[in-house]
């Protein structure tokens, strides 16, 4: 049978990024999927030579649109073990809050976007709604919607009161109650079951030996989780990883489903804990030293490897993000799905490419 | 569970590399990173490794512009990522990568941005603001 090639990206509906992927095809079936990135490579670690380690902070929270807030907590902390700071435990309490609020919103994120995939506009749109409702408390006690801006070197800008704190966890009941009829449907309905059962299964081996991470990793058996190591307030709130066996779309959707009631949880009992006291120290002179840090992002496993020499630039800023390390995973399930399937299978690693790209 | 973030790293020649690597994969370890760091005289590679949430870290560092780094996507196939990307922005030749995208991995205009090891380490402008 004859081989076509497929172009696909990297403009595609189905894409909310650019990247771009050689289908090569026999009849409707997909042989080998060879991918190109690099479109919008922004040089952000570079940037890193211009603006001193306190300004880049807000460099490191655009990173990503999505997950900016992890991605600034992820470089304060860096920062803040070079040179040794002692965050006081409430600002670990808000950092833990606004990054569960963080993951909550990207998933429903995720979630609308594979249901529009599907062409069930519908669910789409009541994800993203009920999404709304979380942005609404991010930007009540951050006063941003993507960029939180609330992260620094030394604690958090802004406190969440007493009053606010009650407000939110009232409304996280209702939240809670509308994603429970939403999940359902993704884990219930016919036509959804039909499109992400059996599809692209990843092994547990494989999955971990080509390096995958976060839902991707943790829907094919491997219980990894980065919160289990103890940054921010999870040395007090404990995190299971929430982990499925099929290694499929299915279970894949499944453990974002399931870490949307996790995260509520994650937010109620660290409202419930929150001490009182600063929100954050005052920070001086320059950090000297290196340090690799860690973190779970909504996608997986964020690393930043940071570099200083007592300047106030920082030698190296390296991140190497969640969908970076997923992408060999994407490009091995590829080949011998349907030509249908494609959509489905690529956006079930939660593709972010602009801070692959960084 | 372990609570340090601080980085264990071994350095290594460039000669051990591969059988490094290949050791640190019959243990079960996984390849999470390769970083690169451009100094003064030479370039600077860290690779991480990760078995239960603990990283190992691997360094060595390559001297002069016609060094070659051999590459470990044999071992780890996933690391043809990493190493792509590092010849994409430091202009560093690795040898034996399993998918060579020969230089087309990034889109960037501007060619080997990080720095190319064929030319001096340019001296970063000061930033303008103070410190706290």
């Amino acid at each position: 049978m004859s081989r076509t090639v497929i172009p696909f990206g990297p403009q595609h509906p189905v894409l909310p990024e650019p990247v771009h992927l050689d289908l090569v095809v026999e009849d409707e079936k997909v042989i080998e999927a060879r991918p190109s990135i690099g479109f919008i490579h922004r040089g952000l670690e570079k940037l890193v030579e211009k603006k001193d380690y306190v300004e880049f902070v807000y460099v490191a929270e655009r990173v990503c649109g999505i997950c900016s807030f992890i991605h600034g907590q992820t470089y304060c902390q860096a920062i803040e073990t070079i040179m040794d700071v002692k965050v006081p435990p409430r600002a670990l309490y808000l950092r833990t809050v606004w990054g569960e609020l963080s993951r909550i919103h990207s998933h429903l994120l995720w979630l609308g976007l594979m249901a529009d995939a599907m062409g069930f506009e519908s669910l789409f749109m009541h994800a993203w709604r009920v999404r709304e409702k979380i942005l609404n408390i991010v930007e009540a006690t951050t006063g941003g919607r993507v960029i939180f801006g609330s992260c620094k070197i030394g604690g958090v800008r802004r406190d969440i009161e007493a009053d606010m704190i009650k407000s939110i966890l009232k409304d996280l009941d209702g939240i809670e109650k509308d994603m429970r009829d939403i999940t359902k449907v993704f884990m219930d309905d016919h036509s959804v079951k039909a499109r992400m059962c059996g599809v692209g299964v990843l092994s547990k081996q494989d999955a971990y030996d080509l390096g995958c991470v976060g839902p991707m990793l943790r829907a094919s058996g491997v219980a990894q989780d980065m919160r289990r190591l103890g940054y921010a307030a999870f040395s007090d709130i404990p995190v299971e990883p929430v982990v499925r066996t099929e290694g499929d779309s299915y279970a894949r959707c499944a453990v974002r489903c399931e870490e949307l009631f996790q995260s509520v949880q994650i937010i109620r009992e660290a409202f419930g804990k929150i001490p009182g006291g600063e929100i954050a120290v005052k920070v001086t002179g320059n950090p000297n030293g290196e340090t690799i840090t860690r973190t779970e992002q909504p996608r997986g496993e964020v690393i930043y490897h940071i570099k200083a020499n007592a300047t106030k630039n920082l030698q190296r800023f390296r991140v190497r993000t969640p969908t970076f390390a997923n992408l060999p995973a994407m490009l091995s399930v590829l080949p011998g799905c349907d030509l249908a399937d494609v959509p489905i299978i690529v956006l079930t690693i939660d593709p972010c490419i602009s801070c692959t790209e960084r | 569970m372990p609570m340090t973030q601080e980085p264990n790293i071994e350095a290594i020649t460039v000669d051990q590399l591969r059988d490094k690597v290949r050791a640190l994969r019959e243990q079960g370890m996984r390849l999470v990173q390769i970083s690169a760091t451009r100094l003064p005289d030479a370039m600077e590679l860290t690779y991480s490794f990760d078995l239960n949430d603990c990283l190992t870290n691997l360094r060595l560092f390559l001297p002069g512009e016609d060094t070659v780094l051999p590459s470990i996507s044999e071992i780890f196939g996933c690391a043809i990522l990493y190493e792509n990307e590092i010849h994409d922005l430091f202009d560093v030749r690795v040898d034996g990568l399993t998918v060579d995208f020969k230089g087309n991995l990034y889109t960037t205009s501007v060619k080997y941005p990080f720095g190319s090891t064929k030319s001096p380490c340019p001296t970063p402008e000061p930033a303008p603001a103070a410190n706290p």
